[in-house]
């Protein structure tokens, strides 16, 4: 609020070499952004026009559109495109009605609440590789993970732990599997938005709501459920931006195997395997695209979360 | 918006202690509402140790030793042992985790460092003397960070090649840092416009230069931000795979890189994968409980107070 006021204020007073030093603390930071993030994209973008397999040195040349050809009817780019969007969709949407929920019981004052945010918070903070591993090796193992010994202990209360069911879930669900770790891992990063953003309603109008005998039905889906909306917005947007470009949980569970390759996944093998760097380029080259569109739903929300952060 | 939980509620109470309540409300009601918020604080508990699960369960198969560890049902009283800690650290089957562990330490240091340094001038150049345009210059920095890093991989290995970058720790240096730069404007942004105007200028009326003013307003008054914002930064580089498994290869490899070595590794070392992940994570872990409050902040790029 008080930066504006003076930034409109001191605007006409400012000579030219006062409006360099004021400049000068930011370019640095400006500038290594500029070289560090632009130049490789507009060179993915010029490669993805070239016809370039390392494999053949040979065979080096301007190709027009043949890389987008490429892309566009590789069976395994658009599965991995398909596979990407279930993945991307499913995992936010899932952990966003989980996060929804916690932070509302989080919201409510109780026993050891402080506790449990804390706990709830982890799987948050588990290096991604790790967290793969662990669901991959010791929950979602068929012959001794956590969930087939589970399933042995509570048919062995019965007398029947021979015929217990062990599922191989990395096999028969290999998406199955990558969502469930990657829900797991996002859930808190959607409750923490949604509690800082049902942490930012105005109680006293609630209160008012509640003394006029509204119930909390009604508080919370005329009152929280509007307030939460930006919030739920961005939790969804930037959950979409970071998950698109999963690599981690993909390359760790499946190796992309099992119809489990997402682009960026894709893109690596491509770039990695394959070698071809034209098709890896212009496989980049779409996703940037496609997370563009992405993006300019997040920066419409940010600025709207701005403004009112300025009112 | 930014006021901190415990405020917020202090704030609820004193609001309902003015408006005189409970209004119309009779005993019943209030026996009712407690039992509720005692049931409902009960499904919390219960839904964070269920989140909470696996990870204990990481930690308990990585104290059992590698034949208690891999059983079926669950052997949950099995004698506990450090030995799975001791062989992934003394490194008595496969490689060493130490030069890993200590890229990454470095890396990660090294960038964090690196990021303050570029972030807090421009920080200052954004919120508190702000430039004209700000806003816009703030959105270039957001839009590099939603851009997929994986469209710019290929270029970054080509040109590192050809300046034999490759596989050293100050290239992987240089791309944490454009990684977290943004992140770390934003979240510096909001944090130094929070510092009141008046006090800066109430320094600088008193003589005090644009250096003193930093040493002795800016930086003491912004330092629980710049900590949460170094801490994220450090979070961000450390847990990184993509960029570290195709650009580092021999010298210069992650512990991240580092663990995807028991990717395909089977149940003879079950004990062993979970005292690698639990070693590794650790680092994170304290970060991420630390900066626990500012968390927020920077996971949501500095958009949400």
């Amino acid at each position: 609020m008080s930066t504006a006021v003076t930034l409109n204020a001191s605007h006409q007073t400012l000579s030219r070499a006062s409006a360099w030093a004021r400049r000068a603390p930011l370019l640095p930071a400006l500038i290594f952004m500029i070289i560090v993030t632009q130049l490789p994209f507009v060179a993915t973008l010029v490669i993805s026009f070239v016809r370039w397999n390392a494999l053949y040195p040979n065979d080096i040349g301007f190709g027009w559109f043949a890389n987008y050809a490429a892309v566009f009817t590789d069976q395994a780019m658009l599965k991995s495109v398909i596979t990407t969007v279930i993945l991307t969709v499913a995992v936010v949407l899932v952990s966003l009605i989980l996060g929804l929920v916690i932070a509302i019981l989080l919201d409510r004052k109780f026993f050891g609440r402080g506790f449990v945010r804390t706990i709830m918070i982890a799987p948050f903070l588990i290096v991604p590789v790790a967290a793969a591993l662990v669901w991959k090796h010791a929950i979602l193992n068929p012959s001794y993970g956590l969930l087939n010994g589970t399933l042995t202990w509570i048919w062995g209360l019965f007398g029947h732990a021979a015929s217990a069911p062990q599922p191989d879930w990395v096999s028969s669900q290999p998406l199955g599997a990558i969502i469930a770790a990657l829900v797991w891992q996002w859930t808190p990063f959607m409750m923490l938005i949604l509690l800082a953003g049902l942490q930012g309603r105005p109680l006293d109008v609630i209160e008012a709501a509640r003394i006029d005998g509204a119930d909390e039905w009604q508080i919370f889906r005329h009152m929280t459920l509007p307030h939460l909306r930006q919030y739920l917005e961005l939790a969804a947007l930037l959950g979409c931006i970071y998950l698109v470009q999963n690599f981690d949980a993909v390359f760790t569970i499946t190796s992309g195997g099992l119809g489990t390759a997402n682009l960026p996944y894709t893109i690596y093998q491509t770039f990695f395997e394959a070698h071809d760097y034209g098709q890896a380029s212009a496989a980049g080259v779409v996703v940037v695209i496609g997370s563009m569109i992405i993006a300019t739903f997040v920066l419409r929300t940010v600025s709207s979360l701005l403004k009112e952060e300025k009112r | 918006m930014s006021a901190t939980i415990t405020g917020e509620r202090a704030d609820a109470a004193s609001i309902r202690r003015r408006a005189g309540a409970p209004v119309g409300r009779t005993a019943s009601m209030r026996t009712r509402e407690r039992r509720r918020t005692v049931s409902l604080g009960i499904i919390a508990w219960v839904i964070g140790l269920i989140f909470f699960g696996p990870i204990v369960w990481m930690l308990l198969t990585s104290l059992h030793s590698e034949t208690t560890a891999a059983t079926n049902p669950p052997n949950l009283f099995a004698p506990l042992t450090l030995s799975s800690y001791a062989n992934f650290f003394g490194a008595s089957s496969g490689a060493s985790p130490w030069p890993p562990l200590i890229n990454s330490v470095s890396m990660s240091l090294g960038s964090t460092a690196i990021v303050l340094i570029l972030s807090i001038p421009a920080a200052y150049a954004l919120a508190i003397r702000p430039v004209r345009k700000w806003s816009d210059v703030m959105f270039f920095f957001l839009t590099t960070k939603m851009l997929p890093m994986v469209a710019g991989l290929l270029p970054v290995y080509l040109i590192a090649k050809q300046l034999g970058l490759l596989d050293t720790v100050g290239l992987m240096v240089i791309i944490y840092t454009s990684m977290n730069l943004p992140i770390a404007v934003w979240m510096m942004r909001s944090f130094f416009a929070e510092i009141p105007l008046e006090v800066i200028e109430a320094a600088q009326v008193d003589g005090a230069g644009l250096l003193l003013t930093f040493r002795r307003i800016i930086i003491p008054l912004a330092s629980p931000g710049i900590i949460a914002t170094a801490l994220i930064c450090f979070i961000f580089s450390w847990n990184e795979l993509l960029f570290a498994s195709v650009l580092t290869s021999t010298t210069s490899y992650t512990a991240p890189v580092f663990l995807t070595s028991f990717v395909t590794s089977e149940g003879l070392f079950l004990s062993k994968v979970c005292a690698a992940s639990i070693a590794i994570s650790l680092p994170v872990l304290a970060a991420g409980f630390a900066a626990q409050d500012k968390l927020v902040q920077g996971l949501s790029l500095g958009a949400i107070k």
